[in-house]
This record gives C-alpha cells, sequence and structure tokens, in this order.
C-alpha cells in the first residue's frame, strides 16, 4: 500500500505537467530552499538568507510586514464591496444599509474593510516608531524612509477617502471638518492669509478638493475614485520600490 | 460618566483603545532591548553573521504571523459592527464634529492654532521634518538596533512628538473633547449649553500695550525672538562644542528650526491653559 502511493507520488511529481508548474523538487537542501524564494515570483522579494536577527519578533515587531497584510486585506474586501456600492449621493446610503441587512456576508465585509483599514492606520505607524527606535532610517537607508513617511501619509489619505463613502452622518462631519482646513490654506485657500482676492470659495483649493463648495455628491465621487483607483494605483507603485529598497539598502537593518 | 461610556463603546474609538496598550507594550519591549544593548553592547559580529534560510525560517514567520493577524481581524469583524449613523444631512450639524481618530491630533491643535497654522503649516512641518530625519541626524551610532545612551537627544525629540503631540493629543481629541470643543472629564456630563468665559487677551495685552501697530511689532518681536533661539545658541555653543561643528551650519539651521517649531506647541498649550494666552503676534495679514 505503502508503496503504491510512494509509487504515485513519484509518478506525479515526475509528470511533464507537475514540472512544468514547480520549477524545484522538495529535498532538504541549501539548494532547493534557495531556490524555493528566488523561483517564486510571490516570494522572490526576499533575499535567499537573512542574519537570524531579523526573524525575532522582539526586534521587527512584524508591523511593516502586517501593514501590507492589511492592505492586502482591504485590497481584496474593498473589490468585494465595489458590486454592491454607488458612489452617487442617491443610492450609496442605501447600498451601504443593503449591505448591512440584505446581502449575505455584507455586514461581516464591510467591518472586515472597515477594521482592516483602521488596523493599517495603527500597524503604519508602530511600524514608523520601529524603524526610529532601532535607528533603521540612517544610511544607507536615508531615501527609504522617506519613501516610507509618503506610504504614511497615503495610508491616512486612503483612511480618509474611505470614510466618507457610506455618506452617514459620521463620515459626511468626519469629512467636512478634515476638508475645512483646506480652506486657511496660506495663499492658495480663501480664508488663509496672504490669499488674492480673487480666491474665493469656488475656486480655491477646497473647491478642487471637494468639487463644490461644501461636501456634496461630487466630493462623494471624487473620493470614491481617489479611494479605489488613483492612490491605490500610487500606494502599490511606492510599496514596490518600498520593498524594493528595503532589500537594495541591504536588507533588513543590523547593527553592521 | 455616560458620555464617556458611550465614546468607549464607538466601534470607531476600538483603535484608540488598542493603542492605549499596544504603545506601552512595544515601549517596555524596546525599552528593555535598549537596557541590554547599553549594558551589554552591541552583538558580536560573528552572531550577527549567523545568517538563516528564509524558506522555511522567514515564511513560516510570515505565516504564522498572517494567521493570527488574520483570526483577531476576524474576531474583531464578528464581534463589532462598522458604525451606521443617520443619512448625511448637511443642514444637521453634530455638536462636536470630530474628524477621523488619526486626524484627532491635528482637530486639537487647532484650539491653540489658527487654522493656517494648525491645518496646513504645522502639518506640512511634520512632513517635512520626518523627510528630513534621516539627512539631519549625523549620529553613526544605534544603526540597527535598540539603544538610549548612543542617542538620548534623537529619541527623546522624537518620543516626545509621537507620544505626547501625536497619541496623547488623540486620545484627549477622542476622550475628552464634547459639545463645542470645550475639555469634559469623563465623569462630567455633556452640557451643550457649558459656558466658558471667554477671557482670552493677547500676549501684548498682557504687557500692557493696547494700540495696534505697536502690538504688532511686540508680536514680531516676540516670536522672531523665539526663532533667534536657534542662532544664539549656535554662536554661543560653536566654539566649544564639536557636536555643532559636525553637523555644519544649514544642518543646524533645518534642525533648530523644526525643534523650535514643534515645542512652541506645547508652549502655546501652556500659554493658553495657564495664562489664557489668545495670540503672541497680532498682524494685520496673520495672527499666531
Amino acid at each position: 500500500m505503502n508503496e503504491e502511493r510512494k509509487g504515485l507520488k513519484e509518478k506525479i511529481t515526475n509528470s511533464d505537467i507537475w514540472k512544468s508548474i514547480f520549477r524545484h523538487g522538495y529535498e532538504k537542501t541549501g539548494r532547493r530552499y534557495t531556490l524555493q524564494v528566488l523561483q517564486n515570483v510571490w516570494l522572490h522579494l526576499h533575499p535567499p538568507r537573512i542574519s537570524r536577527h531579523a526573524l525575532n519578533f522582539r526586534f521587527t515587531w512584524c508591523m511593516g510586514g502586517i501593514t501590507f497584510l492589511m492592505f492586502l486585506v482591504t485590497a481584496v474586501t474593498g473589490v468585494l464591496l465595489m458590486f454592491y456600492y454607488r458612489p452617487v449621493a442617491e443610492y450609496a446610503f442605501g447600498d451601504v444599509q443593503a449591505l448591512e441587512f440584505d446581502i449575505p456576508f455584507g455586514m461581516l465585509l464591510r467591518n472586515m474593510h472597515r477594521w482592516a483599514a483602521h488596523g493599517m492606520v495603527i500597524s503604519v505607524m508602530l511600524h514608523m516608531f520601529r524603524v526610529f527606535l532601532t535607528g533603521s532610517y540612517k544610511k544607507p537607508r536615508e531615501f527609504n524612509w522617506a519613501v516610507g513617511v509618503i506610504l504614511l501619509l497615503i495610508t491616512f489619505f486612503l483612511s480618509f477617502t474611505g470614510y466618507l463613502l457610506p455618506w452617514d452622518q459620521l463620515a459626511y462631519w468626519a469629512v467636512t471638518v478634515g476638508t475645512n482646513m483646506a480652506r486657511a490654506t496660506p495663499v492658495l485657500g480663501h480664508e488663509g492669509p496672504f490669499a488674492p482676492s480673487d480666491i474665493t470659495q469656488a475656486n480655491d483649493v477646497r473647491f478642487a478638493l471637494l468639487g463644490g463648495t461644501i461636501v456634496g455628491p461630487s466630493t462623494l465621487l471624487r473620493f470614491y475614485i481617489l479611494h479605489c483607483v488613483a492612490v491605490p494605483l500610487v500606494a502599490s507603485l511606492l510599496m514596490a520600490l518600498h520593498f524594493w529598497r528595503v532589500r537594495k539598502d541591504g536588507g533588513i537593518s543590523g547593527p553592521l | 460618566m455616560e458620555n464617556f461610556l458611550l465614546l468607549i463603546q464607538k466601534p470607531d474609538n476600538v483603535p484608540i483603545l488598542a493603542m492605549l496598550f499596544l504603545i506601552p507594550y512595544f515601549m517596555w519591549l524596546a525599552y528593555k532591548q535598549a537596557r541590554q544593548t547599553d549594558r551589554m553592547g552591541v552583538p558580536s559580529d560573528a552572531a550577527l553573521n549567523d545568517k538563516v534560510y528564509v524558506w522555511p525560517y522567514l515564511c513560516r514567520n510570515e505565516f504564522i504571523c498572517a494567521i493570527i493577524v488574520m483570526l483577531v481581524l476576524g474576531v474583531w469583524s464578528i464581534m463589532i459592527d462598522a458604525p451606521l449613523e443617520e443619512p448625511s444631512d448637511p443642514a444637521k450639524t453634530p455638536n462636536p464634529s470630530k474628524a477621523p481618530w488619526y486626524f484627532l491630533a491635528l482637530q486639537e491643535m487647532l484650539v491653540y492654532f489658527d487654522p493656517w497654522i494648525a491645518g496646513v503649516v504645522l502639518p506640512g512641518l511634520i512632513i517635512a521634518g520626518l523627510i528630513a530625519i534621516p539627512y539631519i541626524d549625523i549620529n553613526p551610532k544605534g544603526k540597527g538596533y535598540y539603544t538610549i545612551k548612543e542617542r538620548p537627544f534623537a529619541l527623546v525629540v522624537f518620543c516626545f512628538g509621537f507620544i505626547i503631540l501625536w497619541i496623547v493629543l488623540m486620545i484627549v481629541g477622542t476622550f475628552l473633547r464634547g459639545p463645542g470643543w470645550n475639555i469634559f472629564m469623563p465623569w462630567q456630563y455633556w452640557d451643550p449649553h457649558k459656558i466658558v468665559p471667554l477671557t482670552n487677551v493677547n500676549l501684548s495685552y498682557l504687557f500692557g500695550i493696547r494700540d495696534d501697530t505697536t502690538a504688532n511689532f511686540f508680536g514680531f518681536a516676540v516670536v522672531a525672538g523665539y526663532f533667534a533661539l536657534g542662532p544664539i545658541f549656535y554662536f554661543w555653543k560653536y566654539k566649544t562644542s564639536r557636536f555643532l561643528q559636525e553637523l555644519g551650519l544649514v544642518r543646524y539651521v533645518i534642525v533648530s528650526f523644526l525643534f523650535l517649531s514643534m515645542v512652541a506647541l506645547p508652549i502655546k498649550m501652556v500659554l493658553r491653559l495657564a495664562l489664557n494666552i489668545k495670540y503672541v503676534w497680532v498682524s494685520p495679514w496673520f495672527n499666531i
């Protein structure tokens, strides 16, 4: 019986189909461990080997990885939510209500999206805190720290644009308060210092952000497109840069 | 008390409650390791050259970490529902109107500074300052391990900014701000008609200056004098301080400007809360 099973296993793993998909065997050798990482599209951002202290949770806190995981969760749940949500002022709130009461697992989907987003904000802040405490921004990682700061802002902005989409009182007024700051931008905002007299409520920087003088239907559409398309695209590109630089700047930091 | 209990139960405030535990835990973790390094010295080269294969060792860790995080997220999502209030109504302003929790430190700054500073200039300086950190911190030590002894100034400044001016202000904004953006202690009732006497005066008024032009120049002198502390310290210490000589003039200007701007916030908070100072500098174009 055991012999038979072994023969079958070998037959499968030696078949042309299997070999065309999996490019290495499963023997326990250093060569295979290296190939496993190098020849796998999902793992190849890793180096084949790292120093032992990089495995230590007490050192890394895992926060960078958790941030990326949270981003992936929001991306997957976000795409699913997009099937049920219309960014139109008349429908938006009703669609969210439908998600909660009519659509199977809609509430869970929405919860996961929201809590993953909040989790991402927490983990990205803690990640920055860890990187600072270990002095990991120092030469040669200065530029990657700058990319990280931009990614932190993008995380805030992603969360903020998503905050409006339920189109309830909480969303509406949080975004109203948040965007009111833009009125006071020096020179470019109509209530800011040194604003020229032809900068008004209807053409200043806040108007450009909201698509109106108050948070309204065009704001909803703008924030939706920023939230679902524009900002995630930029975030993905910068994340690729961030991870690539971690590798190129010498891997995870250590006292060498 | 009931208002505070309602606040605690708000699902969107769960992250802040989580941070109340997470931040002290991670600070303790970092402190323990820093103490260890400071006492025992940096690990030797031999220990650091100990390499392991990413597969299976790191990938296994990542996998286990991902499973645990997804479990926590799953339980969180099943237990607590995302909030949904009444449909949005531009004519019905809630009191207080709060920004999302991660912006509440910025909203809290609005109490002490005009919107153009609190909402635009200071956030801009925070971003610029964060990006500038690696370029102005020329201390080559403390790279890749926890330490306190080797970089005390950098740690104190960053922790003050992050813990006090960001996290604590966020918590104050979330839990202690009620109607009219007034401070309400957890055991107090949120009285929307709470009467707060507006007895704040400008700094120039406190010094007996009643004339607008003189007040303008006075305010300018105070603010300019405050930021002149940077150059004064530089010329005072330059000859004797090897650190300043190594830092160089350009880096020093940036460090001192960013540092003084950051400290200006707690100074203004103290001035407002202790002395009822409204503005330090009142000019025809802007107020600081």
